[in-house]
């Protein structure tokens, strides 16, 4: 796949969905990120992956919002998104899991979902607040709309559960499900395979597949486990210290001796 | 130019006292993130035990020209400084270990609830009643017995009840449970002084001799003013010394970083709590007890309310948690108070706390030297 | 067609309903209890209104009486001060005719609603930067600038605050109709919030603010949203006790008041709006029993309130709801009914 950005100018331009130039970001004195450039093309599924504190969830934050960069760009579609808040950003099309997961824990699961899928509202907090015909049907759709999700990622079962009475496993595929209902674009997940034995990695793989080929996803995983990532992803990135140490595919990436180095140590 | 001077003094009096209940504030709420409502009332306590100390309990000489006479009333004074202290410390580890403990912890109503409860209620009903028949020593003892008795029956007919509601929870205690524990506490003492100390204000005399000396430019400086920012100053160099140079004073620093943690280092969180809400009631006695004796406020059993909410002021403003930060958000108050008092807006002095709250507050949410902490994503 | 119906029904049902009962209760009932009920009336709103802010929000506001004290003011001041002063040139204003009465209440209401609603507006624009108990004591703080204002401003009468309001009493009995109209009110917009997908993302700042943005709710709108609405409804609540007492001072809107309502919405379990309703009632009318026991009684409650808090944190009825159809799998139907 050709690699051609936004500024090529060219006849054929592929817009890229994500694209991140030069990317800083300090804290203190400290870079957590430096001169990063990455480009997320339609459709990838990608790999973000690096030893413990190499700056990916930071690299995540800074494309969802939560921090803005001490310089450089985030362009989401060819458009500029750093510096808005995470709540725009999430309603142009990126969302997110959460490493430490984050649900609404006093919520059920279907309301987790509604939650997120409320993006897509077309009632005010009028109609709202007069229960008139259009919330109604509009939360109806709403609803059958996140049953429908919760359905294709099997969680169904579990709708009227408290969501931190669930498993671990299924908190950690709940999560996926929130972040789909907003039908975003390009979806973001941290590690979605932490804490889970080899069996329940496999079926996360089956399910980050099914799910980007149901919802036409572009994807942008993080993760530790070497063997979950060169499973899945087409395209990885290397991190380490801030730094971008190597790009390419999971085949090149395995022998790279930098990432070797990387991760085994010197 | 003198005047100035005068109300930056009468300032800074007024600060250092505020400052000696904002550090029970700010340590209570660096180790257990919680604003402990009821501390003013501590302060309150501190300053009846003042008085009961100074008009009944013990031999305070009238103040004449003997100098033996003024010698005696100093040392008394001082012992009353130190009873008013141990009294309020004493206090302040029962609030902890009745009201929030068993939430921090999880634990309900336990058995210690009964035994207190027990021992509280003749105590209160004595007093409650020594207000409207006072009566001889005999009674009083006869009076402790049978109110002891009637305490045990009425705790225990009570027990199966609450064990059978205790059942039936679900124990999720958040920070708005903390603080309505402590808005109840709070009320408890407040309107417990109203039945034990009785609604009249009370006045404590002239105990100690009073002496102006002029300084610089004729400004006037009490001996009081003196004695309330010489005490002041020594107690909170102890309190640096103990938080920053003994055990109890890490494990505290520890607590209020990571309680979890701490406990896992082997720390007897409980136990440092216990010790660090003891250390705040002893610098609020302290301060009830100097305005008692030294200002000569009238005490009510509400007295300790607007002080104590000051205080707290005083410890957001500084950042809670952090002990240097109350002390000079303490000064700030007294030393704003001070000025507003004596100018024309004399009424406002009461709002001007809670404006330069909500301004800092604003410019520095976590106040003047305390760390904004990010929640990590 | 068919709930447009039902709604128009229910909707003139309670009106009738309630005009009924005010004209019936008025002259049978004892004038103390008629308080009691009143107070009560008075205080559920209030509990229900913050229950927005911080039961629902989870916005840990603690200083509502300052917002009562906007409306109850603001109220006061159209009908004492504002009103005589227009009323030679629109003389449809005068009061003392049962329309021209609830004409000026209308008035007095949408004045001291909106006063309110800027005032929560303006309290939450800290709320975006301020976090837990530093909100709640920003909170506290305004409730006690306001109170000492009122104290100070001799127009509204300083510390003896305004007397000779025109009481609702007097010409059609509307005390009850208006105050319950207005519980009705309150409790009806809460339940359809918190029913609404919309009014889930109000729970979903409570639960996790940060997540919460990330799923693109506007946590900024929200916050300040609830702000609005729940001082507005505490306006309104203010504004209507002041015309039921015909007199207010400032002592009734100081910070004890503003612990009273938050103990309510703890009490009642934090994000109940049943709660809410049933723990303003119990804490209305509980010293009223205990008032056999003088000065104790508030000791009792006190007790009582931290033995509740130990026992019961999550409030008497946790985040439940009585009569509240919630979502089930297997009968979707539920959300037909009529508010």
């Amino acid at each position: 796949m050709a690699t051609q950005t936004a500024e090529d100018g060219g006849a054929i331009r592929i817009m890229s969905v994500l694209e991140m130039r030069d990317v800083t970001k300090k804290f203190g004195g400290l870079a957590a990120v430096s001169g990063l450039n990455l480009v997320v093309e339609p459709g990838e599924l990608l790999g973000l992956i690096g030893p413990n504190g190499a700056g990916k969830t930071t690299v995540f934050n800074l494309i969802t919002g939560v921090y803005k960069p001490s310089s450089g760009d985030v362009l989401f579609q060819g458009m500029r998104v750093n510096g808005l808040r995470p709540c725009r950003i999430a309603s142009s099309g990126i969302c997110r899991t959460f490493q430490n997961i984050r649900l609404f824990k006093q919520l059920n699961v279907l309301d987790n979902v509604r939650i997120a899928a409320h993006l897509h509202t077309k009632a005010n907090l009028l109609d709202s607040i007069l229960r008139n015909n259009r919330l109604m049907t509009n939360d109806r759709e709403l609803t059958e709309f996140s049953l429908m999700i919760l359905r294709s990622l099997k969680l169904e079962d579990v709708s009227d559960q408290r969501s931190s009475d669930l498993p671990y496993g299924l908190q950690r595929r709940l999560e996926i499900a929130r972040a789909i209902a907003t039908k975003p674009r390009l979806l973001l997940l941290d590690e979605p395979a932490a804490g889970m034995n080899p069996q329940e990695k496999v079926e996360l793989m089956e399910l980050v597949r099914s799910v980007r080929r149901d919802y036409q996803l572009t994807i942008l995983l993080i993760e530790h486990d070497m063997r979950v990532v060169m499973g899945i992803c087409e395209r990885i990135y290397v991190l380490d210290y801030g730094e971008l140490i190597a790009e390419g595919k999971p085949e090149a990436i395995r022998k790279d001796p930098r990432v070797l180095s990387a991760y085994l140590g010197e | 130019m003198r005047i100035f001077i005068q109300q930056l003094i009468f300032g800074i009096q007024l600060g250092s006292l505020y400052a000696l209940i904002a550090l029970g504030y700010t340590m209570v709420y660096g180790v257990l993130s919680l604003i402990n409502f009821a501390h003013g009332d501590v302060y309150m306590v501190g300053a009846y035990i003042g008085f009961y100390a100074c008009t009944y309990w013990l031999p305070f000489q009238r103040l004449s020209a003997d100098p033996h006479a003024t010698v005696m009333n100093i040392i008394l004074a001082v012992v009353v400084l130190l009873l008013s202290m141990l009294l309020c410390g004493v206090l302040g580890v029962v609030i902890e270990r009745f009201a929030y403990r068993p939430l921090r912890n999880g634990l309900g109503i336990t058995d210690a609830h009964f035994w207190g409860f027990a021992i509280a209620l003749p105590v209160a009903f004595h007093f409650h009643l020594f207000h409207r028949l006072s009566d001889g020593a005999g009674r009083f003892l006869f009076g402790i017995m049978w109110f002891l008795l009637i305490g045990m029956i009425v705790g225990y007919a009570l027990r199966p009840v609450i064990r059978w509601i205790s059942l039936r929870t679900v124990l999720s205690p958040s920070r708005l449970n903390a603080l309505i524990t402590a808005i109840g506490v709070s009320l408890l003492l407040e309107n417990g002084g109203w039945l034990v100390f009785g609604p009249n204000p009370e006045f404590i005399g002239t105990m100690v001799p009073e002496k102006n000396f002029k300084i610089l430019g004729g400004v006037i400086i009490n001996s009081s003013q003196l004695a309330i920012l010489v005490i002041s100053l020594l107690l909170m160099l102890i309190l640096r010394h103990i938080v920053l140079y003994t055990r109890t004073g890490k494990a505290m620093r520890a607590i209020s970083h990571d309680i979890d943690a701490a406990k896992m280092m082997g720390i007897n969180t409980d136990q440092v709590i216990s010790v660090t809400f003891a250390i705040g009631g002893a610098l609020a006695g302290a301060g009830g007890m100097m305005v008692g004796v030294l200002t000569h406020v009238q005490i009510t059993p509400l007295f300790g309310l607007l002080p104590g909410i000051k205080a707290f002021v005083a410890a957001v403003i500084g950042g809670p948690g952090n002990i240097p930060g109350a002390v000079l958000g303490g000064i700030i108050m007294g030393v704003a108070e001070a000025f507003v008092g004596g100018s024309s807006f004399s009424t406002y002095r009461d709002a001007i706390a809670f404006t330069i709250l909500i301004i800092i507050l604003l410019v520095r949410p976590a106040g003047l030297l305390g760390r904004n902490v990010t929640e990590k994503v | 067609m068919r709930i447009l119906m039902l709604r128009v029904i229910a909707i003139l049902v309670t009106f009738i309903g309630l005009y009924m009962l005010s004209q019936f209760v008025t002259y049978q009932m004892d004038p103390y209890y008629f308080q009691v009920l009143i107070e009560c009336g008075v205080y559920i709103i209030l509990a229900v209104s913050l229950n927005l802010i911080n039961g629902i929000t989870g916005q840990f506001s603690i200083g509502h009486a300052g917002f009562f004290a906007v409306g109850a003011y603001v109220g006061a001041a159209w009908t004492m001060i504002w009103q005589p002063m227009v009323v030679e040139r629109y003389s449809f204003l005068q009061m003392g005719t049962l329309h021209g009465d609830i004409l000026n209440l209308l008035i007095a209401l949408i004045l001291g609603m909106t006063s309110a609603g800027m005032a929560g507006f303006v309290v939450g624009l800290p709320s975006l930067r301020l976090r837990g108990d530093y909100l709640a004591i920003a909170t506290l703080g305004f409730a006690e600038v306001i109170y000492v204002l009122l104290l100070n401003i001799n127009s509204v009468g300083g510390a003896r605050g305004l007397n000779g309001i025109p009481t609702l009493i007097s010409s059609g009995n509307l005390a009850l109709f208006w105050v319950f109209l207005f519980v009705i009110i309150s409790i009806v917009l809460s339940r359809n919030i918190m029913q609404s997908v919309r009014g889930l993302t109000w729970l979903s700042v409570r639960e996790d603010e940060i997540a919460a943005d990330a799923m693109g709710v506007d946590t900024t709108k929200v916050k300040v949203t609830a702000f609005v609405i729940g001082s507005a409804l505490a306006g309104a609540a203010g504004v209507l006790y002041a015309h039921f007492l015909t007199g207010i001072s400032p002592d009734i809107f100081s910070m004890n008041t503003s612990i009273l309502i938050t103990t309510m919405v703890v009490l009642g379990g934090s994000g109940s709006v049943t709660g809410s309703v049933i723990a303003a009632i119990v804490l209305i009318v509980l010293p009223e029993v205990l008032r056999f026991l003088k000065n104790d009684r508030m000791v009792i409650y006190s007790v009582l309130l931290i033995v509740m808090m130990l026992t019961r944190p999550q409030g008497i009825f946790g985040t439940k709801e009585i009569g509240f159809p919630k979502w089930r799998r297997k009968q979707p139907k539920t959300e037909g009914r009529s508010a």
